[in-house]
């Protein structure tokens, strides 16, 4: 079992969401994370879509979802080379004082935003791989996290390779 | 200028649809005051799902898309366990309901339901028609959609508003264009080629057919490499007459119900060559012992379905017919099989004993009726013993004379279903095999064939019980029947307040007679066979037991 990261390129109509939702919680598929949103190619969207499984179970997934019509494209990008990024807020308890500036030094050593100050929290912007995440979060717990929301990962091959509708 | 149901109307004409399963009601006044002069037949149900079912039945007799329509609300949720039967059995169906006017969409106004969310996980696709100018393109992807690939069924949801809507639009010329829905149909050469040297070398091959050899009409193809290379063949339910049940090499049925020489040869053989069939837990028991020392080749059109419930040596994506018909052509005849074909007669041999025949036995019934429609006939089941007496000892030898729900299991379906085969194939007989707790699931379509004087048989399983589940609480549950007794129902009576000719039959030399009259008769009719009560369905697989450990074989 692993993560994988499905690329996927459907038709920006409505329904695709809950048709590709349901058919994870219909097959017992787990999703870990899924982000969407329009793309360069008119009428479609770009998703990015983390699941966990073996080798049979992501056959499956890229399977069954290749057969949904909207679905116009699936390519696991697991093993090629990819540039991945995920976008967390994260609202920290942060009186003024030596813990705001604890937390603004561990920002700054994660190249966070501070994109908000509050009297007693601050909020961070913070950009990255999901473990340069995790490992933020994990920091920031001991100064007490008061809400953390994250977008799922987001992900493109590197270089002149492209996943578009054409071959 | 034209409305949108006239459009509706119009796009159905273009995609050849002749029949159309219906129930009205607000949301779809529309689209029937269209169809009161349109050159389209309308068949009014009793019941929605009877509508979907009918369909369905149309398809599976036709091989063409059935069609149905229903009002929103209410009528739509109706369709859902007939809709849900098609996806489960790949039949093409398209299933048109009204809907509240765009502009009440999710208000919860009256009759509202999300028809389309709620039909997702049972359809292949589905719309929700949101602009009028949208319908003929629409109707053209959905039959498209329906009828091509692993066939199913499609949803178009329409709101009431759509329909009344004035447009300026000719309909859509051409064939739909979908960029995400490329179905395959040439088998990929070098899969071919690996199959070509797998067949030549097997010992022990065995041919494992289904429903995808009827829907892409493959059962010559099938007889051909069977006849070609020596290679029996099993059928499962839903692959009844693919090949004629008298052909030497056939083993008939395989799987819980299955025969001894099919379940045998599969435990056996070296190379199991599968085409049309998805490894159903019905026809594989045990997962790990069913073909456990074979190589296996699997031909589907449906890639999701390769290696999704056994892993598989040789994945062929493509249309049975024509992925057959490339590994024929590079095929040499093949001798030097008699070994199998020995072992495998001799088993097929030791099964032909017929069970008790003193009481009123089913396969008696079933077996006179075979023998006296010969090949004139269509057999609709409903689901249950019924069925698998029907499935076992009727003798099918041609495509699309087996009509059953086998994915779904769905009680209620034979008596619609036939009414649709039988405008689907009017020139032969059609004869629904019931259980009486399955023919009381949608007995009111005795209305329909009333109306339309359609000639459909109901030959009633009668034993008062739900029997399929009795027999399971027999074997498994220490005989307590636990709500699976049903009071005795006068069949005859019914059908008669309907306006429907009946005969109750309780002896054995009646059941000839009785079956000629019902025969003879040119309008329905109805045969309540009081069978023997507690007659069980055998030899029977255990679930989860290995297809080979079958359970009370027949005795003498
Ligand atoms: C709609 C539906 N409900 C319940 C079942 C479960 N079920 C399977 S077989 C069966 C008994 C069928 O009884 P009957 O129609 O009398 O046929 P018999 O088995 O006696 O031939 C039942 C209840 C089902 N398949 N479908």
């Amino acid at each position: 079992m692993k993560f994988h990261t499905l690329h996927v390129l459907v038709e920006n109509r409505a329904g695709v969401l809950s048709r590709i939702a349901g058919l994870f919680s219909r097959r017992g598929f787990n999703i870990e994370s899924l982000a969407v949103g329009t793309c360069e190619e008119a009428g479609m969207s770009r998703m990015t879509i983390v699941v966990l499984g073996d080798d049979a179970q992501i056959e499956q997934v890229k399977k069954q979802l290749n057969k949904l019509i909207d679905v116009i494209k699936v390519s696991d990008i697991t093993e090629q080379s990819t540039v991945a990024r995920e976008l967390a807020l994260i609202k920290v308890a942060a009186e003024p004082g030596e813990t705001r500036a604890e937390v603004m030094q561990v920002a700054n050593i994660f190249r966070a935003q501070i994109i908000d100050v509050g009297a007693k929290t601050v909020i961070l912007e913070v950009t990255g791989d999901s473990e340069k995440i995790d490992a933020l979060e994990t920091l920031l717990r001991q100064y007490g996290i008061k809400e953390f929301v994250r977008t799922g990962k987001i992900a493109l091959l590197r270089g002149q390779k492209a996943i578009r509708s054409m071959k | 200028m034209k409305t949108g149901a006239k459009l509706l109307v119009e796009s159905l004409q273009r995609e050849g649809v002749e029949t159309i399963f219906g129930y009205p009601g607000g949301a779809v006044l529309p689209i029937y005051d269209e169809l009161y002069d349109a050159p389209i037949r309308h068949i009014l149900v009793r019941h929605e799902q009877a509508a979907a079912h009918a369909a369905d039945g149309y398809a599976r007799a036709s091989g063409r898309v059935g069609v149905c329509l229903a009002t929103s609300g209410p009528g739509a949720c109706n369709l859902v366990t007939g809709i849900a039967t098609a996806y489960m059995d790949s039949v093409p169906l398209v299933a048109i309901t009204g809907q509240v006017p765009t502009f009440m969409l999710g208000n919860d106004a009256f009759q509202e339901s999300d028809i389309t969310g709620i039909t997702m996980p049972v359809t292949k696709h589905s719309y929700l028609v949101k602009r009028a100018a949208d319908l003929g393109q629409v109707v053209k992807d959905a039959f498209y959609i329906a009828g091509t690939g692993r066939q199913g069924p499609v949803l178009v949801d329409i709101p009431k508003d759509v329909m009344t809507a004035q447009i300026d639009i000719e309909l859509p010329i051409g064939r739909a264009k979908l960029r995400g829905y490329q179905p395959t149909y040439e088998g990929h050469a070098l899969q071919i080629e690996k199959a070509v040297a797998l067949i030549g070398e097997a010992e022990r091959p065995l041919l494992y057919v289904g429903g995808g050899v009827i829907a892409s009409g493959a059962s010559e193809e099938v007889l051909r490499l069977a006849e070609l290379m020596l290679i029996p063949v099993a059928t499962t339910l839903m692959g009844l007459g693919a090949v004629p049940c008298d052909h030497p090499l056939n083993l008939g049925m395989i799987g819980m119900h299955g025969t001894e020489a099919a379940n045998y040869a599969v435990t056996e053989c070296d190379l199991l060559i599968a085409v049309g069939v998805r490894f159903d837990d019905r026809v594989t028991g045990k997962i790990d012992a069913f073909a456990p020392n074979a190589r296996i080749i699997h031909i589907d059109i449906d890639p999701a379905e390769i290696g999704k419930n056994k892993p598989v040596d040789v994945p062929i994506v493509g249309d049975a017919g024509k992925v057959l018909q490339s590994i024929i052509r590079r095929l040499a005849r093949t001798e030097g099989r008699e070994m199998w074909l020995a072992r495998v007669g001799h088993w097929k041999e030791k099964q032909t004993v017929k069970d008790g025949e003193d009481g009123l036995s089913p396969a008696y019934i079933i077996g006179e009726m075979s023998d006296l429609l010969g090949d004139r006939g269509i057999v609709v089941s409903e689901v249950g013993q019924n069925q698998m007496w029907a499935a076992q000892h009727y003798c099918f030898r041609r495509p699309r004379t087996w009509i059953s729900s086998g994915g779904l299991g769905t009680m209620g379906y034979g008596f619609p279903a036939a009414i649709g085969a039988h405008f689907a194939r009017p020139d032969e007989t059609v004869v629904d095999v019931a259980g009486d707790g399955s023919f009381q699931m949608n007995i009111q379509e005795l209305g329909t064939v009333v109306q339309y004087n359609v000639p459909v048989k109901v030959v009633v399983l009668n034993n008062m019980y739900l029997g399929m589940v009795r027999q399971w609480q027999e074997l498994f549950y220490d005989r307590r029947y636990s709500y699976t007794e049903l009071p005795a129902v006068d069949f005859v009576g019914i059908a008669r307040a309907y306006g429907v000719d009946g005969i109750r039959v309780e002896e054995k030399e009646d059941v000839r007679p009785a079956l000629e009259a019902a025969f003879a008769t040119a309008g329905p009719f109805v045969l309540d066979f009081r069978i023997e009560r507690e007659a069980n369905v055998f030899p029977m697989v255990p679930a989860g037991a290995a297809i080979n450990e079958m359970i009370g074989r027949r005795q003498r």
